[in-house]
């Protein structure tokens, strides 16, 4: 049975590469029954996509930053 | 791609530029600039990044089709030149600096896990409130930026590249010279500081942040 720390070395994993079918599985009996791991790897998901929005300018333009630097 | 800049882009008329705002764009620099800084660590060479994708986006304004805003396109330039500078780069990182990102790494996992693996009470992950509503607010993102900018030099540097770069693992092993193991443990580790300081910060209103 996977505990809370493998699960999130997986949750990690499960971004990078398909999971062996025995993985999934384990995961998926583990994720059933854990809430906190539940939010977490959804939570990773989501940080993926924040981090995309942020380098694709979508981030919310921060107006006390404007004219801190500008260039004269 | 949003990298290559017409040569012939100096001969545009003033009216191809006036599509285009200067002052729009220089609105920008500063987020582009804090962007660049986290991937870039030296500052001239961050600055020199954002400048010449601003020259870039100025003398490419026609092909702005207004179909995404203008900051999206312009961090799509800049974002090309960053690629291309960590590829030129060459950096590796050594297996040293890689263990000193780690220190305390097993003394964070004891506060957050207990004995047999399981999340403490006080570290169990909570549920978010709504992202898509938060993403409007500079709030959030400032508080994004914040824990950025706490995650250690080389656990950020790796987690950027794949994240905001979208280099493939492969490529990453081969520019830093890890190995894909390292690789898995150095983004694991990423993510779970970043997500435990957004939660801090963020996901628990009303506590304190880190």
């Amino acid at each position: 049975m996977l505990n809370c720390v493998e699960v999130t070395e997986i949750c990690s994993l499960e971004l990078e590469q398909p999971l062996p079918i025995g993985r999934r599985l384990g995961l998926g009996m583990h994720l059933m029954m854990c809430s906190g791991c539940t939010n977490y790897r959804k939570q990773l998901g989501l940080l993926r996509q924040i981090a995309q929005a942020y380098a694709d300018g979508r981030a919310a333009t921060d107006v006390s930053r404007l004219g801190e630097s500008s260039p004269d | 791609m949003n990298g290559a800049t017409d040569p012939r882009g100096d001969a545009h008329p003033a009216s191809a530029v006036q599509a285009i705002s200067a002052a729009a764009l220089i609105s920008l620099r500063a987020d582009m600039l804090k962007f660049a800084q986290f991937q870039v660590r030296n500052a001239e060479t961050a600055e020199d990044l954002v400048q010449e994708s601003i020259e870039a986006a100025l003398k490419q304004s026609s092909t702005f089709a207004g179909r995404s805003t203008l900051k999206t396109w312009v961090f799509a330039i800049l974002r090309n030149r960053i690629i291309d500078h960590v590829r030129q780069a060459n950096r590796t990182v050594s297996a040293s600096s890689l263990h000193e990102d780690d220190e305390n790494w097993l003394e964070r996992q004891d506060a957050v896990f207990s004995e047999n693996g399981r999340w403490r009470d006080s570290a169990r992950p909570q549920a978010w409130p709504s992202p898509e509503e938060s993403m409007q607010s500079q709030q959030f993102w400032r508080i994004f930026e914040t824990c950025l900018d706490h995650l250690p030099p080389n656990t950020g540097r790796v987690f950027m590249m794949r994240e905001f770069l979208g280099f493939d693992t492969a490529e990453i092993c081969s520019q830093l010279g890890i190995t894909s193991t390292n690789l898995h443990v150095i983004l694991h580790r990423a993510r779970m500081k970043l997500r435990g300081c957004m939660e801090a910060g963020w996901g628990r209103p009303g506590e304190t942040a880190c």
